[in-house]
């Protein structure tokens, strides 16, 4: 997919200005938070049981490469192959050398942001192949040649209304005059569409929320089993995964997914989750033929040992982007690539480099709820901060940004300058916004302005009122 | 490819500072004690420590809660009955599509010759299937299923209703009970099976502006019966 994060303010502004998709976004918000909330609730554990998946997940990284060779010894022992692929190329060349092998024609897939990372899709219809997504988000927005807005949600910008015409318009072999006003008659009749689909299938192709090293196992977790089916009707089963999904063992991959389902979408276990192991077994009446295990770095490896290997806990749960203010009012595909949020503003740049992804970690106003949800308690906001310094090193912020910054650090580091400039600046901001304790519109700050209020300073400058109460003592 | 794999590992050993020639063996005996044995984690209090009927309950209120619906037999010869019973309630046709495991083959069908009973996996044509779960997990409702000669894994998604018999010996609390019994069971078959399935609940999806449905891809009904072998 082709990067559009440097036009990041570009793509907000319209993104603010899209009525369909703030209507999407409003309804989007309450329900991942509030079910959140309930589902912690829920458990009193939650917190301690954050600490320890930390802890799980640091252990493994730390030891990567050891636990990445038993995983693969004992993929192979069980009958799987392992290929390794160092960038997105190589992974697709190994998945179409798969497909190529066994003649495939219709390739079925479960949702995978790494898939999508690496651009699958394009590369295998290129092939000729016929590629379907089976997870009912990822399907609707295949149909509408979209990117996914969110990483478990992937059509959540999207409304019922748009799906019935995105349905009339594909599936032809229905009566025009169905009705289609209901997800339970949308759903229904993707059902039905997509059941043909899982049983032609020749490949099917999931991603992986774990890698298990002791038993060399992939799992999956989803909610409408579209997972499963793919995997199990085709031939072949093919799985994408990033090195860092590897966890020592199933007691760990167990402990990790009492957290995800709950910061996820609220719910304390999802449906399904799948613990495969190898192709059929003799005797084993259905289930793959053979199972092929790419194992993706694609940027990963070199986040290691720098101030992002804690980024590579990330089990990819979504609730940064669910509690996030900036993402609630852009949404996903401002972020102009596979992964939006306070998460994707660091593996961005991390994974295509600073020039193409440096500017979202400024789509941030560092309220630290991204961080104070996580899971894995990753310092997303630190991140973020490391990824605006290297920006500005880099000189790529824009001409605007630089000459703010100039002028503030000129002055900052003018103690006797400051002060007069701020008690000026805050005096004037005071009187203005006297009225309502807010101001609609101020020269300058128009982009912060045009679709929120700033709240006035009320009367005196930090450094006045510290003055005031004695200072430092 | 092998290029590939002693790239990747070499820049991840470096990064670790385990570069080619460095002591390595604490890392490495770390990693095969915790792999041989595997550290239990934190049990929630809501299964730590519980008898088996506290057990049984709990299992039943989290099924619940997840969408499924329970009944209780208390011999394999009174499942039948209890079928029939629970298709008709339903409204759905009286044919069970179910696998030859030896519970499973031990249910004598022909006492209720208005099932129509086939063996085998799924080809997607069955309306009804009947599986039986190798462990029930109480802290969420959830049952473990695994792949086998006895236990075709296409019968598990492919039915819009599935049903499945689970001992009520065999209901365990946390999730890492299941391991307990899936480690003694891979001993003795020599290798993981290919699927372990847990299923918490029919299928479902909120990807159609987040409201809940069920019976996205996978089982519209789930139907558990609990065979009271205590
Ligand atoms: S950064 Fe944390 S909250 Fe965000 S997706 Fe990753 S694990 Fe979840």
């Amino acid at each position: 997919m082709q990067a559009t994060s440097t036009r990041f303010k570009q793509n907000a502004r319209e993104a603010l200005d899209d009525p369909q998709l703030q209507q999407a976004l409003t309804k989007m918000k309450a329900g991942f938070v509030e079910r959140r909330a309930r589902a912690r609730a829920d458990l009193p554990e939650f917190d301690a049981l954050r600490d320890q998946a930390r802890d799980i997940k640091n252990h493994t990284i730390e030891h990567l490469d050891l636990y990445l060779e038993r995983f693969e010894a004992n993929v192979t022992a069980n009958g799987g192959h392992v290929h390794w692929a160092r960038n997105a190329a190589e992974a697709r060349e190994r998945i179409q050398e798969i497909c190529r092998s066994v003649g495939a024609r219709t390739v079925t897939k479960g949702k995978s942001m790494i898939s999508e990372e690496i651009a699958l899709n394009d590369a295998l219809e290129e092939d000729g192949l016929e590629v379907v997504e089976t997870d009912l988000g990822e399907y609707i927005i295949q149909l509408r040649r979209e990117a996914p807005s969110h990483i478990i949600a992937p059509a959540i910008h999207v409304l019922k209304e748009q799906v019935a015409d995105d349905f009339r318009l594909h599936h032809v072999q229905f009566d025009k005059a169905r009705p289609l006003n209901e997800p339970r008659e949308l759903i229904s009749e993707a059902r039905q569409v997509l059941r043909r689909k899982y049983l032609e299938s020749d490949v099917g192709i999931t991603g992986a929320n774990f890698l298990i090293a002791e038993t060399g196992t992939s799992v999956i977790v989803t909610n409408e089993g579209n997972g499963d089916l793919t995997q199990t009707l085709p031939k072949i089963h093919v799985v994408i995964a990033s090195l860092e999904k590897v966890v020592p063992t199933l007691d760990d991959a167990a402990a990790i997914l009492r957290v995800l389902a709950r910061s996820a979408t609220g719910q304390e276990f999802t449906a399904y989750t799948t613990f495969s192991t190898g192709p059929r077994r003799e005797g084993d009446p259905d289930g793959p033929e053979a199972y092929h295990v790419i194992l993706l770095d694609n940027g990963r490896s070199a986040m290691l040992g720098t101030e992002f290997q804690d980024m590579l806990r990330c089990i990819r749960c979504g609730a940064c982007m669910n509690h996030c203010p900036v993402y609630g009012a852009v949404g996903g595909h401002a972020y102009g690539w596979v992964y939006p949020g306070p998460m994707g503003a660091v593996l961005t740049p991390s994974f295509i480099g600073v020039d193409q992804g440096g500017q979202l970690p400024n789509a941030s106003t560092f309220c630290g709820r991204c961080e104070s949800v996580c899971p894995m308690h990753i310092p997303l906001p630190k991140m973020m901060r490391h990824y605006r310094a290297r920006e500005y090193e880099q000189g790529l912020a824009p001409p605007a940004t630089r000459f703010g910054l100039d002028i503030w650090g000129f002055v900052a580091t003018k103690p006797r300058l400051y002060r007069l400039a701020t008690r000026l600046a805050v005096g004037l901001l005071g009187r203005l916004g006297r009225a309502r304790g807010r101001l609609a519109k101020l020269p300058l700050a128009d982009g912060w302005t045009r679709h929120r209020d700033l709240p006035a300073p009320e009367g005196r400058t930090f450094q006045d009122r510290w003055d005031a109460m004695g200072g430092a003592r | 490819m092998s290029g590939a794999r002693d790239q990747i590992m070499g820049q991840v050993r470096r990064a670790l500072g385990r570069a080619e020639g460095t002591d390595d063996a604490r890392a490495r005996d770390a990693v095969d004690a915790r792999l041989k044995e595997p550290p239990r984690g934190l049990i929630p209090a809501r299964v730590r420590g519980r008898e088996a009927e506290e057990l049984g309950r709990l299992f039943m209120e989290k099924a619940l809660a997840a969408n499924c619906t329970c009944a209780t037999v208390d011999s394999l010869e009174a499942v039948p009955d209890a079928i029939a019973e629970y298709l008709a309630s339903e409204n759905l046709p009286a044919t069970v599509r179910t696998g030859d495991h030896p519970d499973l083959a031990a249910i004598p069908f022909d006492r209720r010759p208005v099932l129509t009973v086939s063996r085998g996996p799924s080809d997607g044509g069955d309306a009804v299937s009947l599986s039986t779960a190798f462990v029930g997990a109480a802290e969420t409702g959830t049952l473990a299923l695994v792949s086998g000669p006895g236990t075709p894994t296409t019968l598990n998604f492919l039915p819009e209703t599935e049903i499945v018999l689970l001992r009520r010996s065999r209901i365990v609390g946390p999730y890492e009970d299941i391991w307990t019994h899936l480690r003694a069971r891979n001993a003795e078959a020599g290798s993981m099976p290919r699927a372990v399935n847990l299923i918490t609940g029919p299928s479902r999806t909120g990807d159609i502006e987040q409201k809940i449905e069920l019976g996205a891809h996978g089982p519209l009904r789930l139907h558990i019966l609990i065979l009271d072998d205590l």
